[in-house]
């Protein structure tokens, strides 16, 4: 990280400890549950972003760790014991999902994410004994840590912030490191990571596997958070949100997500104005953002140095042989 | 079999009636050749006559359809490049190849990926050593390097894991001559060193000049093998440029 990024990251930090302070209670609400989705998208930010790998089934994970937690609460264990259970049981399940990705690509993957989503959404909701079906389960306490309860709004904020950054931290030293860019080199071309020795089998299960486990982890914090749950949030129609958060903020670019859930959580709140219009106000905003910056908002950035090296490098072509016309 | 009599003629690769193509279509047919160790041996013949198939399918890019192929007498027909590699075979396919979106650290990092990134960065300075020009950009977009850069950041990349056989497609395209010569020389300078290197290249003249063997191919078939020198001073040598037939077919 350069020092302009440290002292960004230090802003940031220090604006999401002073805002809840500034926000009525459903403001905090919404500034956590926008955390919960960044967790989540940051996860599927890997599949897609980073390992180019179509997935259209990420809400499920994220609904198979919010029940997890809930039935094991339900059942008297610990918030502590469902988070890690959670976490494997998507990771194991998102291994699963990815030998489909090791036979069929793009949109065929795709629809095979969407139908994997589908199915699991089903069992959320006509398996009762398990799930509570459509009436779903309702009051999912919340942990508490170090004998300190996270019950209140700012605390269990706090609470998310903290697991937030851990897990972004923990995903950002793998990215960085060469191992995290076998990733990258699995999408940009199979062939040639195969041929460096990179294991691309393992790589596209493992890139699925750790979003996967990313959702659950999201999933856990999300039950915790808005206390009850049903199979509502985890339909087909959640994944194609996701994946357009992921899409709109800029697909392997790692703070993608915050700015890509932003955009999906938080914006339609303040678009409440706009009521029916919503939709087509957000819509729009999409597919003319895909139009103009299909590489997400955070290309941006990079667009405006490639102008500028670009603009650079010419001038000193043109000096160059502007000397060497005024020699001749 | 003359391998089996006497262990130290063991050829570092021997390919054995192998049959390997793409879907439904052979292109390599019944092909057999042994490769001398720590030799050059250039393989050469007309487009399309199967030089890339050779090579891919020797590094498990291919699975052969049938046949044997041997590495200092060990069977490697089904082995993937993962395996390959660890046995110390490195593979620079001919044209790009590079990752243009990371930098050219991280493309020589990824290539050290089989052998853990400690021992890969201790190495990276003495690959860089060999091609100043990437050192200089070590820290650009790998794709924003020119043509000739790309080839050696890709080079140098392959010889980061001290191959014992170094497979080559086509080094010279784009290279300026003077950056040939380097090549060629560093090729020669490692063969000596014990690497075994199987090559293809189309600026035949200069490449037999470091070669020991040559063997031509003709639509997956072999057509010649011989020593180098022997090739150079051939006077029909030039029609195996053209690719036109080498033995008998008259204008
Ligand atoms: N991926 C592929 N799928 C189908 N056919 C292929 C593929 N790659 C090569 N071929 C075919 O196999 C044959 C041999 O190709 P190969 O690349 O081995 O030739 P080459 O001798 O290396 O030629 P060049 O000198 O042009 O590099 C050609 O007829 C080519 O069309
Ligand atoms: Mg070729």
């Amino acid at each position: 990280m350069n020092k302009r990024n440290v002292v960004l990251a230090f802003l940031a930090l220090a604006a999401l400890l002073v805002a809840p302070h500034f926000l009525k209670s459903y403001g905090l609400y919404l500034l956590t549950y926008w955390l919960v989705f960044i967790l989540a998208t940051m996860g599927l930010n890997l599949t897609v972003g980073y390992a180019g790998q179509k997935s259209l089934g990420h809400a499920a994970f994220f609904g198979i760790g919010a029940y997890t937690v809930a039935i094991m609460m339900k059942a008297g264990l610990s918030f502590w014991l469902g988070l890690p259970a959670a976490a494997l049981l998507c990771f194991l399940v998102g291994l699963a999902l990815g030998f489909p990705a090791l036979r069929v690509q793009t949109i065929y993957l795709a629809f095979a994410t969407l139908g994997f989503n589908t199915a699991a959404w089903l069992v959320m909701r006509n398996e009762e004994w398990l799930t509570g079906g459509t009436f779903g389960i309702n009051n999912i306490a919340r942990p508490s840590l170090f004998g300190m309860s996270l019950d209140g709004s700012l605390a269990y904020y706090h609470f998310t912030l903290g697991m937030t950054i851990i897990f972004a931290a923990l995903l950002w030293g793998l990215l960085r490191s060469p191992w995290g860019k076998a990733f990258t080199a699995l999408r940009d071309n199979p062939i040639r990571a195969e041929s460096l020795g990179v294991d691309i089998r393992g790589y596209t299960l493992l890139s699925f596997a750790i979003g996967a486990a990313y959702a659950g982890i999201a999933g856990a914090l999300f039950a915790s958070l808005v206390q009850f749950i049903d199979p509502a949030p985890f339909t087909v129609g959640s994944s194609i949100m996701m994946y357009l958060m992921v899409v709109v903020g800029g697909p392997g670019y790692f703070l993608g997500p915050v700015l890509g859930a932003a955009v999906g959580v938080v914006l339609p709140e303040w678009l409440r104005f706009a009521q029916a219009w919503y939709l087509f106000v957000f819509g729009t905003a999409v597919v003319l953002l895909m139009i103009w910056l299909p590489d997400g908002l955070l290309s941006i950035p990079d667009r405006l140095r490639a102008r500028r090296e670009a603009r650079e490098a010419s001038a000193a072509r043109s000096a160059a042989a502007a000397r060497h016309g005024g020699n001749a | 079999m003359a391998a089996n009599m006497n262990p130290q003629d063991t050829p570092a690769i021997e390919f054995e009636d192998v049959v390997a193509g793409y879907k439904d279509f052979m292109i390599l047919n019944n092909l057999s050749f042994k490769v001398r160790p720590g030799s050059i041996t250039l393989l050469i013949g007309p487009n399309g006559a199967g030089k890339s198939t050779v090579l891919k399918t020797l590094f498990g890019l291919l699975k052969p359809r049938g046949g044997r192929i041997t590495l200092g007498g060990v069977d490697i027909t089904a082995a993937d490049p993962k395996t390959l590699l660890a046995r110390g075979i490195a593979f620079v396919p001919q044209g790009r190849n590079l990752f243009g979106q990371l930098t050219v650290m991280q493309n020589l990092e990824l290539g050290g990926i089989t052998l853990g990134m400690k021992t890969a960065r201790e190495r990276i300075p003495e690959v860089l050593d060999l091609f100043p020009r990437v050192r200089e950009r070590s820290n650009s977009q790998a794709s924003a390097l020119s043509g000739g850069e790309q080839k050696q950041l890709e080079i140098g990349r392959a010889l980061l894991l001290r191959p014992k056989v170094l497979l080559i497609d086509e080094p010279s395209i784009g290279l300026s001559p003077l950056v040939v010569q380097d090549v060629f020389k560093l090729l020669r300078k490692l063969a000596a060193g014990g690497t075994t290197i199987l090559m293809v290249e189309q600026n035949v003249k200069s490449a037999l000049k470091i070669s020991d063997d040559a063997i031509a191919l003709e639509s997956g078939r072999l057509v010649l093998h011989k020593p180098a020198s022997e090739l150079l001073a051939d006077p029909h040598i030039e029609r195996l440029f053209l690719g036109g037939a080498i033995e008998t077919r008259a204008a």
